[in-house]
This record gives C-alpha cells, structure tokens and sequence, in this order.
C-alpha cells in the first residue's frame, strides 16, 4: 500500500480483525456481483470504497426511473443508460483507485462459469430463481464463497454459502430448485427502499469478512428480516444429503 | 406448552398473520403433519400446501417434514424471497 492508501484505508487497518494484512488482501480481492439493482447498489458502493481491488458488475438492464427510489448507484441523469456503466461512474467517483469491469448481459452458462471462476467471492444481488440457481451452482462447481441476498416488500433475507469449504451447504439445500415458485417481483409487489440498502450493506460485510478472513461468516445461517416490524431470525441449515448440487462437487472432489 | 408457529415473507403476507400459538394438535407428531393440519384450514393456507416451496425450522433450526414435534417448539414457516 503506497501513502494514499494507508490513509484510506487507515480506519479498517486500525481495526486489529483486519489489520494491514486484512487490507492487503481486499486491495487483491476481485468480487462478482451479479445485479446492479437495489442490493447491488449499496453492496457495490461498501465493497469500492473499502478498496476491493476489481469488481465485477453484471447486469443487463438500463435504469429506469422507478429503480431511483431504491438503486442508489444510479442517478437521475443516469436514467435510460446501462446500470453496469451508470454503476461503474457512481463508483469511480466513490474511489478511483478501484478497477470496475462492466458486464451488460444477463451472465448465465459459459460466461457465468469463468466469471465465477475468475471471483475470488460471488454476490447475488440477483432477483430471479433461475438465476440464483445457475449461479449457486457455478459457485459449487469451482467452490467460490457465495453471499445471497434477497428482497421484496418489507422482507429480506441473507445468507453465505460457503463453497470453498468441501461439506458446505448451498443454495439448492436450503432453497431447492423445481419446487413451485412464486415468482415476485418489485414492479408488482413494491419494495421498501432502505430494505434493498439493509440487505445489500449486510453482503457487503459478509464479502469483505469472506476475503480478509476475519470473524464468523453467515455461512450455514439464513437471516430473515421482517423490516416492518425490524425483527431479524437467525435459521441455522446444514447441507441436505439429498441435495443434487451437492452430491455433484462431491463426485468431482473424489 | 403451546407450539409457537411464525410466518414470514409472502406467506405472512397471504395468511394476514405474523404467528400464532396453539396447542400440538391431535395426531400431530411430526413437522409435516403440523404443515397439513394448517393446510386443512384452506382457502389462504393453501400457501402451506404440498410443493409449494415453503420450508420450515423448528427451534430456530432448519427442519425436515418428518423431524418430530412435542409442543412447545417454535416453529417458522418461510419461503424463498427473490427480488434484488
Ligand atoms: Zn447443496
């Protein structure tokens, strides 16, 4: 770390839990966030101006006036443009010192497997099924930590799947896929703005503990938050025995 | 002692109810059983029916459909939130 740096960065390295060596390894940390919308918004902003070394923003979408009142990488004259090059100035502006690469696609097969590959940690600021999957399953495929959030209306929940670790539980055995869905979305349902900032900030803060290897991770713990009534439950899951996702990283790590 | 049962998310939302408690129904032994007995009070409960994606944990602990229930457990009802 040059001067600027230590000076940046000055009140995480006095933080004996990250420390110098904590920094360093999050200036060396590049991050996937899939989803540059209401918790990829803040959960972008944490990971940039804490000094993630390259971040990775996917998204297909463009901004839209709707999404202001939440999407807090995107302003007013942003509406119409990419969010990943709206996302991208937002947060060259918070700190020129990190490198944002832009994905303006809906990242899925191939494309997925090597972001993955390339992340030193995923975050899935995704708002579909079929997305979460997929991605739940790249992240066991090249065992990558996997930081999941998720919310509608008043309710969020998060969670870290911990795919590094050879017995860690995924999404698919918390969550698994094929079941009736109900698909919901912000447009029909609503969202409550600072909801999408609560969540987000709270991958952010899983992602850097993942990468500078401090404290106790959410892995094999689901957060519910009923922010209406501000409750938050701890769910505390293991790996399902059944689970196909599961028995496929085994067949691959034997 | 009274069971504890918690909604949460759209099921909180279709049900029009956050929790309840109520004693460990007859017959009622396992977390699946508890799952149909809801179900059975039908129209909104429908969200509890069989395939919808809805998991349950007992003690604040992710529970299985044939993990077995005593009364005086909390238990939380939740299915998958999506939206980013
Ligand atoms: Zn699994």
């Amino acid at each position: 770390m040059n001067d600027d740096q230590l000076l940046r960065y000055s009140r995480h390295i006095l933080l004996p839990e990250i420390g110098v060596e904590g920094q360093e390894a999050i200036l060396a940390a590049r991050a996937l966030i899939v989803g540059a919308g209401g918790l990829g918004s803040p959960a972008a902003m944490y990971l940039a101006a804490a000094g993630v070394g390259t971040l990775v923003l996917a998204d297909d979408d463009t901004v839209d006036l709707t999404n202001l009142q939440r999407q807090i990488l995107h302003s007013a004259e942003g509406v119409g443009r990419l969010k990943v090059e709206s996302g991208r100035d937002t947060l060259h502006r918070l700190n020129p010192l990190a490198r944002v690469e832009t994905r303006a696609l809906r990242l899925e097969g191939e494309a997925l497997e090597a972001e993955v590959a390339a992340a030193d940690v995923v975050l899935d600021c995704s708002d579909n099924f079929a997305t979460r999957h997929a991605i739940n399953r790249a992240c066991a495929h090249h065992a990558r930590p996997l930081v999941s959030g998720a919310a509608i209306r008043f309710d969020g929940q998060v969670s870290v799947f911990d795919l590094r670790q050879p017995d860690g539980a995924c999404y698919h055995c918390l969550f698994p896929e094929g079941e009736d869905v109900e698909e919901v979305r912000c447009a029909v349902m609503g969202v409550f703005a600072p909801l999408t900032g609560i969540v987000g900030a709270t991958q952010a803060a899983e992602a850097l503990k993942l990468l500078s290897g401090c404290g106790a991770t959410l892995d094999g713990r689901l957060l519910l938050l009923d922010s209406l009534s501000m409750n938050w439950r701890s769910v505390s899951f293991g790996r399902d025995p059944a689970c196909p996702v599961c028995a496929e990283r085994a067949r691959a790590q034997a | 002692m009274d069971l504890k049962i918690l909604y949460f998310a759209s099921l909180r939302e279709a049900l029009g109810r956050g929790e309840e408690s109520l004693p460990l129904p007859e017959g009622v032994t396992t977390v699946g059983q508890l799952r149909a007995y809801l179900h059975a009070r039908g129209d909104a409960w429908q969200a509890l029916g069989e395939g919808r994606n809805v998991r349950a944990a007992v003690n604040q602990r992710m529970a299985r459909s044939d993990d077995t229930l005593q009364g005086g457990e909390e238990v939380a009802f939740f299915p998958p939130v999506t939206g980013g």
